[in-house]
């Protein structure tokens, strides 16, 4: 029993942070119609900004600590938003008429350029580095079972992240704009809406929450380089189409769901090499039955 | 108000609008007919920027506004009801509304003039929490029209209204269009196929053909004209 939940709170965690790059993927998703690939070297870039802004953040606050931790990840995310923001800008705002094709393959592109550049001896090195301690990792005792408390934290980040957004998105004045544009574009450029605006806004909160993931992805892994994002963008892109691409509580339900699926799978014994196989396979069997997603509606496009 | 001088307008090797000229007076209803494909979208397209020119000058107030992107055109005070409504069914009523006035930030100005919305189409403020999508094609017309008229504009271009919808209602968003134009003095570009009804109610227009000002003249004129009732009056 005890081991059932430790798995449930590993798997919960590890959702989480699938939840919060899945929403990335979504929310371009839902105002441009294509996926941004390169949201995954995004996250590896918050990773990266992280590693290198905490020995000067530890001058000014004490790390490990949960003060400096934070800060450390605010500065990330405003990072990686300019980045996000800047190959928006740079890749696909010129490719803005031509066929959603054209600027996935671009995408792609991008992604590619991020991680080879940043393999590269110049910028960061193939080479695995150990992540600096933001947090001091400890067990917590939750009424009789044991939980890291950095699982605790990214529950909470998560959960605090989810809310804000879901309040940005159907509260705000711009998140109301990012919904009008998702359904048609043309009727809210002629409503006054500056659409490229609403895209780089998007594009900025998007890559915010991937840094954010990328540093508590972090925390729990072993070591940074410039690969480690296609492992958990790619489970979160397929997060995002297994709660319905295009729909905020959709991603991150999807996020849960792949986070479970994938430490369950992996802690029955003698199946955990085949963790993906079995996760894939459920995700492949969801799909085969809903395939507009758990939470996505099936709608005809009207023209 | 708006002038259109010679107006050229090329989807690729297709030549939609082929020099049109058009003049819309402050105050004044002006109602442009055509059959399908005659170009009228188009023209109202390119007005609002979502299409570039290839030729001749569209002059908004005395200001040329043929390079302005489609938001700073609405900032100028020119806004069009496309055709086919395109009101976001994914929002409320209130959302879509609100999404009228994007460009706004006098909260009083706006709650006057979302009180005159509500005052012109009461049906809209018995429904503002109610999803956009799930109004009659009339109702949606009206919303059009109201997030329209939340951008407080001065010219008002409407695409169509009555396309799709119930007769009743398009007699009723009529009535509503005239008396948008004379109790706030929005000048109004009124696109029509039903041309009898637009004649009507404008007090000048124009009728397009392959891309060309086939005919203009006052509505009455138009009216009585055999070439027009044969062409676009069915008579």
């Amino acid at each position: 029993m005890d081991s059932f939940f430790q798995q449930l709170v590993n798997g919960v965690a590890l959702g989480s942070i699938y939840a919060l790059i899945a929403l990335g993927y979504t929310m371009v998703y839902g105002v441009l119609r294509f996926i941004n690939f390169a949201h995954a070297d995004i996250l590896m870039l918050g990773a990266f900004s992280a590693y290198f802004l905490s020995p000067a953040i530890q001058q000014i606050f004490p790390l490990p600590g949960i003060g400096g931790a934070l800060v450390v990840m605010l500065l990330a995310a405003i990072i990686c938003a300019g980045i996000g923001v800047g190959v928006e800008f740079c890749a696909y705002r010129p490719l803005r008429k031509r066929p959603n094709l054209a600027v996935l393959i671009t995408a792609i592109g991008v992604s590619l350029l991020i991680e080879y550049t940043c393999q590269h001896r110049a910028v960061f090195g193939a080479e695995t580095r150990p992540f600096p301690q933001l947090i001091a990792e400890r067990n917590l005792d939750l009424v009789g079972l044991t939980v890291s408390n950095l699982d605790v934290l990214v529950v909470v980040m998560t959960v605090i992240l989810l809310v804000v957004m879901w309040l940005v998105v159907n509260r705000t004045k711009i998140g109301t704009a990012m919904r009008a544009l998702s359904f048609n574009r043309e009727a809210a450029a002629l409503m006054g809406i500056d659409i490229n605006r609403v895209i780089s806004f998007t594009f900025a909160m998007g890559s915010a929450l991937a840094a954010v993931a990328g540093v508590l992805y972090a925390l729990k892994a072993p070591g940074i380089e410039p690969l480690m994002g296609i492992h958990p963008g790619l489970r979160a892109f397929v997060a995002a189409v297994l709660g319905g691409i295009g729909n905020l509580p959709g991603a991150s339900l999807g996020g849960l769901i792949l986070g479970l699926l994938e430490t369950f799978a992996g802690g029955i014994a003698g199946l955990s090499n085949y963790r993906d196989a079995i996760a894939f396979s459920i995700l492949i069997l969801i799909l085969l039955f809903r395939p507009a997603g758990i939470l996505g509606k099936n709608s005809v496009e009207k023209v | 108000m708006l002038e259109i001088e010679d107006l050229h307008v090329s989807y690729g090797a297709i030549r939609a609008l082929q020099g049109v000229s058009l003049t819309v007076p402050k105050g004044k209803i002006v109602t442009l007919i055509g059959a399908n494909g005659a170009g009228k979208s188009t023209l109202l397209r390119t007005i609002s920027g979502l299409l570039r020119a290839t030729g001749g000058s569209i002059r908004y107030e005395g200001e040329d506004i043929s390079r302005l992107a489609p938001h700073r055109i609405v900032s100028c005070g020119l806004c069009q009801v496309p055709e086919g409504r395109m009101i976001f069914a994914n929002l409320t009523i209130a959302e879509n509304l609100r999404m009228g006035a994007y460009l706004r930030k006098d909260a009083a100005g706006i709650a006057e003039d979302l009180d005159y919305c509500y005052h012109l189409f009461p049906r809209l403020k018995e429904r503002t929490t109610q999803l956009a999508g799930t109004m009659s094609g009339g109702e949606q017309q009206m919303l059009a029209i109201a997030r329209a008229l939340m951008s407080r504009p001065r010219c008002l271009m409407l695409d169509e209204p009555s396309l799709g919808i119930a007769p009743k209602l398009v007699r009723n968003i009529f009535r509503q269009i005239i008396s948008i134009s004379r109790e706030r003095g929005i000048t109004v570009l009124l696109v029509e196929q039903n041309a009898n009804l637009a004649l009507k109610l404008s007090s000048y227009g124009y009728a397009l053909e392959t891309g060309r000002v086939f005919c203009e003249g006052s509505s009455e004129t138009l009216r009585q004209d055999p070439k027009v009732r044969e062409a676009y009056l069915g008579r």
